[in-house]
């Protein structure tokens, strides 16, 4: 029996290697090496700032792809737990500032979001399709002009200044090489852990949950329970890129979790394609490139519609975003090769 | 005569599966169901006939809990479960089907069986993947043998045919330790060759399920039931035994549309 089970778990973790596949491994080593090769700015305002709004789309693809939920407000829930670490660590606003340690801040500013997230699912889970997006947009329009407005938590328009990431095992996670190694360490955690969890029983269910709510209620489950708890997972990986973001920019304030933020992630999971995962990674680096790099080509005057056109040829070629684009070209290329061969 | 009969149904003593008590559902001024009176033993195999209209589908969304009736009360093996939401009620063992297949189409078929076996666990949160050796995969693996679909394990349910879709449909309800199911119309658009299959799945079922089974196929509805009811115009207006059912000129007059045979 032991012996079975031995024979089985390296099969398993053959396959699993295998399933992996040399893109994932060459893709992960290319990550991985990639501060050899770029600069300061490449690493944090390209590399880390992608990899932070992946993480907001992956929030938001979970929650879309799998469950059919299409949320306008993973921003706002980033929004909560970069707010979070600014009032219960350090900040130089003179307002709050409990100066917990990271280790205490960070865990209770991603639960904080999580718990927001949950709240939120669990207004708008009584909607489907555009109403869930209009309620989604409602309530972060909503938090943006309380924040705005509320000087006593929010500090107002001006927010939070100051925020630094920790320094702790003698690394200063400021620095752009520790800072990018830490968006990809959580990055690739997240990626990971709902890869895996997509095909949990928890997975499964919302995904069914997408299909046929009906009929999963006719086959014993709470339906809105499943949904909320989708929503609270979301929430801890949008919560984890709001704690990245705001140590990213070393402030928070209401223009972090403004309407354009919001839509921005939304684009970026529409952009990147919301079948799978990597999709939101994708199209967050198209988009930080695009918003980084279109002023130098066409000027400031006209950036934004080079980035509008970019994203209109995008989804017109390819209505599930680049994902869906790679899933065109991937027959011809294996083709070619074919046809190259011996 | 009819009347009388169900009185003495309704007097007899016994553990039920189903009690009805004057259910009714309105839908603004059309009465859908009115003062629908149901005794069901545990194990019990019924048909409920009727022609399109009459209040089938209605009498089945009023008991699984889609929608609450206008009045009535409705008991589940003695328990009044007339208040209790749809899932509650699928937890204490009732089970039912579709007329027109509800399925996840997104999803396998092995996966299906296995999320309406664990829909009655406790483990209906699991963060993990279900290893090889779960229990609710091994009896997915058993319901997908009972119904045939062991070839087909692996499919996309979007990918089935029109009959194997209408036997996930059967294995969905079958799953999970059921004590009564609901089956509305299983036969639809099946060919004869699945109807057979069907006939045969239903009698095969362990004695101590019971069923109402909504069929217009009165050969697969004859076959695989030992008392009727038959509906018009949201009431019970007959039961009887297959054969008296069969030979009531009423009966025949209504449903089949004269006479018959």
């Amino acid at each position: 029996m032991s012996l079975t089970l031995a024979a089985d778990s390296t099969t398993s973790q053959q396959n699993w290697l295998e399933k992996l596949g040399p893109g994932q491994i060459i893709l992960a080593v290319a990550l991985a090496l990639y501060p050899l090769a770029a600069s300061d700015f490449f690493l944090t305002q390209i590399g880390g700032y992608s990899l932070i709004f992946g993480m907001l789309g992956l929030s938001l693809m979970m929650l879309a792809g799998y469950g059919g939920m299409v949320s306008l407000a993973q921003i706002t829930v980033a929004g909560i737990a970069a707010y979070a670490i600014a009032i219960l660590g350090n900040n130089n606003s003179n307002i709050l500032g409990f100066g917990w340690p990271w280790w205490l801040a960070v865990p209770f500013a991603v639960l904080a979001a999580a718990l927001a997230s949950a709240l939120i699912g669990w207004i708008s889970v009584r909607t489907e399709g555009i109403y869930t997006i209009m309620i989604t947009l409602a309530i972060a329009t909503a938090t943006y002009y309380f924040a705005q407005q509320n000087y006593a938590i929010f500090n107002g328009h001006s927010g939070y200044t100051g925020i630094r990431a920790p320094v702790f095992w003698g690394v200063n996670w400021r620095d752009p090489r520790p800072f990018y190694y830490l968006c990809l360490g959580s990055a690739v955690l997240s990626y990971a852990a709902i890869l895996y969890g997509a095909r949990s029983t928890f997975g499964m269910t919302v995904q069914a949950i997408r299909d046929n709510p009906r009929r999963m209620r006719a086959l014993g489950y709470h339906v809105t329970a499943h949904k909320v708890f989708a929503w609270f997972l979301a929430g801890l990986v949008g919560g984890l890129a709001g704690v990245l973001l705001v140590w990213f920019n070393g402030r928070v304030s209401p223009g972090t979790i403004g309407v354009d933020a919001a839509i921005d992630v939304l684009i970026i999971a529409v952009i990147g394609g919301l079948r799978h995962p990597i999709g939101p990674f994708l199209g967050a680096l198209v988009v930080v490139l695009m918003q980084t790099f279109a002023i130098d080509i066409v000027g400031a005057e006209r950036f934004n519609t080079l980035i509008g056109l970019v994203f209109l040829v995008i989804v017109f070629v390819s209505p599930d975003g680049i994902l869906g684009l790679w899933e065109k070209i991937k027959p011809h290329l294996t083709q070619e090769s074919l046809r190259s061969g011996p | 005569m009819t009347e009388s009969f169900a009185a003495n149904r309704l007097q007899s003593t016994g553990a039920y599966a189903l009690e009805l008590d004057g259910v009714a559902r309105h839908f603004g001024a059309l009465v859908a169901l009115s003062g629908i009176n149901m005794r069901i033993a545990a194990g019990e195999r019924r048909a409920v006939l009727g022609s399109n209209g009459a209040g089938k589908t209605t009498l089945f969304n009023a008991v699984t809990g889609d929608f609450l009736p206008t009045a009535g009360r409705i008991r589940f093996f003695g328990e009044d479960i007339t208040d209790l939401p749809p899932h509650e009620r699928i937890r204490r063992g009732l089970r039912r089907t579709y007329q027109i297949s509800q399925l996840f189409k997104g999803l396998s078929v092995r996966d299906s069986i296995f999320l309406a076996c664990r829909g009655v666990s406790r483990r209906r949160f699991s963060l993990l993947r279900p290893a090889a050796a779960d229990v609710n995969m091994a009896q997915a693996e058993s319901i997908l043998n009972a119904v045939h679909l062991e070839t087909h394990r692996d499919t996309l349910v979007a990918t089935l045919s029109h009959g194997q879709q209408r036997q996930l449909e059967i294995a969905l309800a079958l799953a999970g330790a059921p004590r009564f199911i609901l089956f509305d119309e299983p036969a639809a658009g099946l060919s004869p060759t699945e109807r057979r299959d069907l006939v045969a799945i239903l009698n095969a079922l362990p004695k101590h399920i019971g069923y109402i089974i909504i069929e217009h196929d009165l050969d697969v509805a004859l076959r695989v039931s030992e008392y009727v009811s038959m509906m018009h115009n949201g009431r019970l207006f007959k039961e009887g035994t297959p054969q008296e059912i069969e030979a009531d000129p009423e009966v025949q007059e209504i449903y089949l549309g004269g006479k018959h045979g």
